[in-house]
């Protein structure tokens, strides 16, 4: 199904570095912490689940990951680059080239073709159209939906409109892939799904990270860290990372 | 992002909401529909206005014999005959200003021709008068040098003359009988229609001043070269004021009136009452326009609504183009060229439909209508301008929105 390794694995400089990454949010006079000095390497090529109950700051430590947030506190760099002192359009920048986005909810642009979903990120980096539509065609393809390109989100199914979010989220060839809670509104046997499309992506050469409160799902990945109360309380690898059966896509 | 894929990236958004984005567009169209009618009534109005001062001469001055006055009681303007026939040359002659000067003796009587007879208004005149008046000939000839010298039988009718004496025949080469006196029609007047006060401009005989002072008059006017009025036509573009100055000057030296004395004749000119008709029809236009603006904004303030609206409809949206890579000011532009977008869109509607309903008013109801270049690029650019003013709000708002928060918009 994967048809091209995407990024050959960079053993040695870490992919993700953070140093004490503390997140803080005014509630009236006081300051409520979300995140209490979170520090964390993870290489390139790594697939890690983010687990932890609501409340336990994973979600914040994915929004700084994901440069869609500045921490209080502490520093980041992805790939060599310090991302905590960056202004606001830069990060856009860092986002659109170097990280995809899959969310629970998919976030699909309704009445937009898969094809215009996926080629988004590719109209902000200043593709011509042409290029942008051979490249999102590659990676709907890549996904299982070369049949589906002109189909509109309403048109699809939930598992049809995560692979479109996941090919959007591959279309700029990103270091890194943040997945947040991806099989969160999808039944079980289309989370199989598409924790096996994750996963030979990441055998690909992706480094992907999930957020998840399910065992099951995290279960797939290479490396578990839990949070809990805004702080890692455990980060174990998990070897014995379950295969998902290869279930023919589309 | 380049402005064209912003562009495209904008009209799509407005494609896929396209009964929310007409409805927003009603708007406009109305407001720059309405300003466009609005003024084009307004002109058309003006314009009429400014026809019927170039009809009446605005640029004519009278000057009137003085008031005379027997054993206490003073007469009108016009009862003592202060001015002569050589007054008029004088001023023709020596004011620079002066187109050309017309003297005039007023009488009116019973007019007969056949077995029709009609009382109407006669002026012994020259044939400066026509020029003064701007009034051309329907048929026939005016009057000749030999005709004034030689006080000749001869008449010019007014059109409603004609037709109350001869009906639908020809007046020329007919003879009237002016207070018994006959006189053979050698031209007609053309139409005139009715002065400012209602009067009836083509209900008149003109005829030569020798004319009707010796033959149709008579009495003591007879005598003397006294006229009761002179017409005087200022040139075109020259100052009124100064014009009037120079004939008061020219007139109180040839009576010889002490500096202490009061002037023995009066000036009087249409000018005044028509700027104010002009003014009161400029104002209308004005205010025309200003409802039709106030219709613009209307329409402008249901744009800023629909933004708004939309801008926390596609929170979510934003949020998902801000986390693939959309900086702040791409969303901004979208925002921005999606409002100027729908406002130049109702604003070429606008146009169209109000070039549609000044036509259609200008048949109906028979006014006139004067359609404005002017009034059509001025609404296009208020349109881009209502697009870009009240679609800055909701799209700055929409540029603030904080990544995260957006995306967890529910």
């Amino acid at each position: 199904m994967v048809q091209e390794p995407v990024r050959a694995p960079e053993p040695a400089a870490p992919l993700v570095r953070a140093q004490e990454l503390v997140k803080e949010y005014p509630a009236g006079e006081t300051v409520v912490p979300a995140l209490r000095g979170v520090s964390i390497t993870i290489a390139a090529g790594e697939f890690v689940a983010v687990m932890g109950p609501s409340g336990s700051g994973k979600s914040t430590f994915m929004n700084l990951l994901g440069c869609l947030d500045r921490p209080t506190s502490g520093r980041y760099w992805l790939g060599g680059e310090e991302i905590s002192t960056l202004s606001g359009d830069q990060l856009a920048r860092v986002r659109n080239r170097q990280i995809g986005f899959v969310f629970q909810h998919f976030n699909l642009l309704a009445r937009t073709s898969a094809l215009d979903n996926v080629a988004l990120p590719l109209l902000y980096s200043g593709c011509e159209a042409a290029e942008r539509r051979a490249r999102a065609a590659r990676r709907l393809d890549q996904v299982g939906l070369a049949e589906r390109m002109d189909h509109q989100p309403s048109q699809l199914s939930g598992g049809q409109q995560q692979r479109v979010a996941i090919a959007r989220a591959l279309v700029n060839d990103p270091r890194l892939v943040l997945a947040d809670e991806p099989t969160g509104a999808l039944d079980t046997h289309t989370s199989v799904e598409i924790m096996a499309l994750l996963q030979s992506l990441n055998r690909a050469g992706i480094t992907i990270v999930l957020v998840t409160h399910e065992h099951d799902i995290a279960a797939y990945a290479g490396r578990i860290v839990s949070f809990r109360d805004g702080r890692i309380t455990e980060d174990r690898p998990n070897a014995a990372a379950e295969a998902a059966p290869e279930i023919a896509a589309g | 992002m380049n402005f064209l894929a912003t562009l495209r990236v904008s009209l799509k958004a407005l494609r896929i909401n396209k009964l929310r984005s007409g409805l927003t567009m009603l708007g406009i169209v109305i407001g720059v529909g309405a300003v466009i009618v609005m003024i084009a009534v307004g002109n058309g109005a003006q314009a009429r206005v400014e026809d019927q001062i170039r009809a009446l001469g605005s640029n004519i001055i009278i000057v009137i014999s003085g008031s005379g006055h027997s054993g206490g009681a003073r007469g009108g303007a016009g009862s003592q005959p202060t001015l002569t026939e050589d007054d008029a040359y004088a001023i023709a002659r020596e004011i620079g200003e002066v187109q050309a000067a017309a003297p005039s003796l007023r009488g009116s009587g019973q007019v007969i021709a056949g077995n029709a007879n009609w009382s109407t208004l006669f002026y012994g005149t020259t044939p400066d008068y026509l020029e003064v008046r701007d009034w051309p000939l329907a048929e026939g000839r005016g009057f000749q040098s030999s005709d004034m010298n030689g006080a000749a039988k001869v008449a010019l009718v007014g059109e409603t003359v004609a037709k109350n004496l001869f009906g639908d025949e020809s007046p020329l080469d007919q003879v009237i009988r002016v207070r018994k006196v006959p006189l053979t029609v050698i031209g007609v007047l053309a139409h005139k229609g009715q002065n400012m006060m209602g009067q009836d401009q083509d209900d008149v005989i003109l005829m030569p001043l020798s004319t009707a002072r010796n033959r149709v008059l008579g009495g003591v006017q007879a005598k003397v070269r006294s006229i009761g009025a002179i017409m005087v036509k200022v040139r075109q573009n020259a100052d009124m004021k100064a014009a009037e100055t120079h004939i008061k000057e020219l007139l109180r030296q040839r009576h010889r009136i002490q500096p202490e004395a009061d002037d023995d004749f009066f000036l009087r000119n249409l000018s005044e009452i028509l700027d104010a008709q002009e003014a009161s029809s400029r104002v209308l236009a004005l205010l025309l326009a200003a409802v039709a603006s106030v219709s613009l904004l209307v329409g402008g303030i249901g744009i800023m609504n629909i933004m708004l609206v939309s801008v926390t409809e596609r929170t979510r949206e934003i949020g998902l183009r801000m986390a693939v890579g959309a900086r702040s000011r791409d969303i901004l532009t979208q925002f921005l060229v999606e409002a100027v977008t729908l406002s130049l869109i109702g604003g070429f509607a606008g146009i169209a439909l109000g070039i549609g309903a000044a036509e259609v008013i200008g048949r109906t109801a028979g006014w006139r209508i004067e359609l404005s270049g002017a009034a059509i690029v001025l609404s296009m650019g208020f349109s881009a301008a209502v697009g870009v003013f009240f679609g800055f709000y909701p799209a700055r708002k929409a540029s603030r929105l904080l990544p995260i928060e957006a995306l967890r918009y529910e």
